[in-house]
């Protein structure tokens, strides 16, 4: 196997040679998004992320650690970790990582048949097929285990009905991973299963959400009567929990960790909240010397810095047993929590610029319409509720909470504004 | 919770065994009451399981079992924490450090084996600039006996009598230097000073005249203001080290307490609101251990982001780390602030690591210093 260092000699070289350099104005999509795109630009993006992808396929650069037959490198994390440093200041796939290869490519790995395998993951690397996860529905955010999204035998297929919601770039995704109930008559955790689905399929209705930053690449999905062949199931009927368990942990490593995402992540650069960027602010307002002021720049680097090491960190003892999994959990937390607070940070430091600006002024929107999305650091992904629940009752081995939900699911009050058939 | 190697985890497992039985918490409150509860004896014994060779280079009479000596020195700071033990730990460590990279061979051989074997403790005389304990800084007046020292070290930690001390003094054109001054050099006079932690002592110490030879010197004249700086960043990642040994501890006591302790006919820790704030506590634990640890190897490898990592460690750390044992009170209610209980004594050893040698907004601000300098134009 090559060397590290050796490895990460010969990415630079490739990278200078074959990638474009980072555009520090461009915003990802989502969330920090100020000046909103229009849909063409956001698919113009979506193929210049393809097209980026297979550039590092041809390299080989993609899927440093997924084995060779699935059109990797059978590389180590370490090798991965080598490439995500070199790469910083060039422009790579971002918006694709997640859910593309965290979570969904992650999940195939360890639950996908061979033939699955074979037929999706080449085509993943090589940014032919984007995936995107069918998951939270509009009756429970957290309550993942509680869907009501109903999958029914039918012969050598299965029938979906329902909706999904909260699908990051659902509109313009291929693939998604899907979680459905296929059993009303156990335990909510023992009736569910995992499906692959084309987003393109017949009977899949989707609509964009728009967020209050004007953001609409968030999506939520009708599906109505959607035919999917059994050989799309991933992992065994009423299974799905089990998958679904890892589904959660790799989306978690999003704040960091996982050995399938190039560069950092789907956020390219931290906009208005860079240090640098905060810094300069503060200097053309006359306040840097302040002394509330740089109380404020530094906890928001202190945040920044102490989240990398904190990643590495839990990274290093999960790998080595000295944490379990659930950890990531600690990473997520942080992450959010330091995540919210950077946006606070910002929103004080650019006071009155942060909430009325002249129309060139866009980092200062960003700033302000930042802030006002700020909790979906703490939301999306899992919220920052459900990473405690994790720490307290797995880490630490607190007592689990009380539970309404452990009859048949089909008797589990859901309140009366809840969807599903109940069929 | 430091320890990577099978060597630093012997280095932890000897230093932890003997804190344990040497200064349990009921030993550390009869210390309390004690005008000097620093034992030479006992110190020593301690020092021959490595606690002062790890920042000293072996051909200097020292030795890592690492490679990175503060990285090794991490695992029994964070002990020191744990048990909230006695002694001058972090300044004896400073001091060798300190003499090992700049002293001449005099110094090695002399002072330097004294606090390798244990027969000598030493502290760091360090003033910030600014605050209720600025100092006025020592003058050095240079004659053909020597170099007499004058002013006031604001707080020096205490150890053993015949101990040394590492100042700081400017001579007639203003530039510093650092000299290595024993404690009971004529001319210097030390008076007590009260503190909250129970076994750590300091005092303030006045020079007048006090004359030692130009060999005292340590370094390069006018080197003492990039030499502080250095020290600087080792005080304050084995403080945060210390720290995250108190945060442990209190932490440790507290998941127990939710488990034994029932209210409702429940346990403490079935509480959502509890199990919360315990994984919240939980996070900051771990990231205060990663950013203490990620500090040591950067700054015991000579990096260039060192001073960056440093300050970090003990931004935030020192935030944290006293605010941390002070929510593990509140879960723990009425007996949480009763001398009985044990938590008081971390949480005295957090705060007095977070006040003493830069307080965490200071080290908060010397980042965004250091971050201005890194982008330019910092001033």
């Amino acid at each position: 196997m090559i060397d590290v260092d050796e490895f990460a000699t010969r990415a630079r070289g490739w990278l200078a040679e074959n990638l474009p350099p980072a555009d520090p104005t461009r915003d990802t999509f989502f969330l920090h998004a100020a000046t909103h795109p229009t849909d063409e630009e956001v698919l113009a993006r979506a193929a210049t992320c393809r097209e980026l992808q297979r550039r590092l396929f041809d390299g080989g650069f993609a899927g440093i650690c997924v084995p060779p037959e699935y059109g990797g490198q059978g590389l180590t994390p370490a090798h991965q970790a080598a490439f995500n440093r070199e790469i910083r200041g060039y422009d790579y796939p971002a918006e694709i990582q997640a859910s593309t290869f965290i979570p969904c490519m992650a999940v195939l790995l360890e639950f996908g048949t061979e033939e699955q395998k074979l037929r999706h993951i080449p085509r993943m690397l090589r940014g032919e097929e984007i995936w995107v996860q069918l998951l939270s529905e509009p009756g429970g955010g957290s309550d993942a285990a509680g869907a009501v999204t109903t999958a029914t035998r039918d012969g050598e297929n299965w029938v979906l009905n329902g909706s999904k919601v909260w699908t990051t770039s659902g509109w313009w995704g291929d693939w998604a991973l899907c979680l459905a109930r296929t059993n009303w008559d156990v335990e909510k955790h023992r009736g569910l299963t995992v499906f692959s689905v084309p987003m393109s399929a017949p009977g899949l209705e989707i609509r964009q959400v728009e967020l209050v930053n004007g953001s609409k690449d968030f999506c939520q999905e009708f599906l109505t009567d959607v035919v999917v062949p059994d050989t799309d199931r991933i992992g065994d009927v009423d299974a799905g929990w089990g998958v679904m368990t890892r589904w959660l942990y790799h989306e978690r490593t999003i704040s960091g960790g996982s050995p399938y995402v190039t560069g950092g992540g789907n956020r390219p650069n931290a906009g208005p909240y860079d240090i640098g960027s905060l810094i300069e602010a503060a200097r053309a307002f006359g306040t840097l010397d302040d002394s509330r002021t740089r109380a404020l720049l530094g906890e928001a680097q202190t945040n920044v810095l102490v989240l990398r090491a904190l990643v590495e960190a839990v990274t290093r003892k999960m790998a080595g047993g000295a944490l379990p999994y659930h950890a990531a959990a600690m990473t997520r937390l942080f992450g959010g929590t330091s995540n919210a607070r950077r946006a606070a940070i910002a929103t004080e430091l650019y006071g009155e610029a942060g909430v009325v600006w002249s129309p060139d002024e866009e980092t200062a929107a960003q700033v302000g319409l930042g802030y006002l999305t700020r909790q979906a650091a703490c939301i999306g992904g899992g919220t920052t509720e459900m990473a405690r629940n994790v720490i307290s009752e797995r880490l630490l081995g607190m007592p689990r909470e009380q539970r309404a939900d452990t009859v048949a699911f089909r008797d589990v009050p859901r309140g009366p504004q809840a969807g599903g058939s109940g069929a | 919770m430091f320890t990577q190697t099978a060597d630093q985890d012997l280095l932890e497992a000897t230093t932890a065994d003997y804190l344990r039985v040497t200064w349990t918490p009921a030993r550390i409150r009869e210390l309390s009451r004690l005008d000097s509860p620093f034992d030479p004896a006992l110190w020593r014994r301690g020092v021959d399981l490595g606690w002062t060779a790890l920042l000293v280079p072996a051909d200097s009479g020292g030795g890592s079992v690492s490679g990175n000596g503060l990285a090794d020195l991490l695992a029994v700071a964070y002990q020191f924490g744990r048990h909230a033990a006695p002694g001058p730990l972090i300044g004896t460590n400073v001091v060798a450090a300190a003499l090992a990279r700049w002293g001449t061979k005099e110094q090695h051989g002399g002072p330097l084996a004294e606090l390798l074997d244990g027969a000598a403790t030493a502290a760091w005389g360090y003033a910030p600039r600014t605050g209720p304990r600025s100092g006025n800084g020592l003058r050095a007046v240079s004659s053909d006996d020597g170099v007499a020292l004058t002013g006031t070290v604001p707080l020096v930690e205490t150890g053993t009598a015949s101990g040394y001390l590492l100042l700081a003094a400017a001579d007639a054109q203003g530039l510093r230097s650092h000299y290595l001054v024993p404690r009971d050099a004529p001319g210097v006079r030390t008076s007590p000073l009260r503190g909250i932690d129970l076994t750590r002592r300091y005092q303030s110490v006045t020079l007048q005249d006090a004359t030692v030879s130009a060999a005292a010197r340590v370094g390069e004249p006018g080197s003492a203001d990039d030499h502080d700086e250095l020290l600087l960043d080792l005080t304050a990642v084995l403080q945060a080290a210390e720290i995250v040994g108190t945060m442990e501890r209190a932490f440790t006591t507290t998941l127990q307490w939710t488990h034994d302790r029932y209210s409702f006919g429940r346990p403490l820790g079935s509480y959502q609101e509890i199990k919360h704030r315990m994984a919240d506590l939980r996070t900051q634990l771990e990231a205060s251990a990663a950013v203490t640890a990620k500090a040591a190897r950067h700054v015991g490898e000579g990096s260039p982001d060192a001073r960056l990592w440093a300050s970090t460690a003990k931004a935030y750390a020192g935030q944290v780390g006293p605010e941390l044992i002070q929510d593990c009170v509140q879960l723990h209610g009425g007996i949480g602030v009763t001398f009985e209980h044990d938590l008081h004594i971390y949480l005295r050893r957090a705060t007095v690591n977070a006040q003493l040698f830069g307080t965490p907004a200071a080290f908060t601000d010397r980042l965004v210093s250091l971050t201005e300098t890194a982008l330019g134009g910092g001033k």
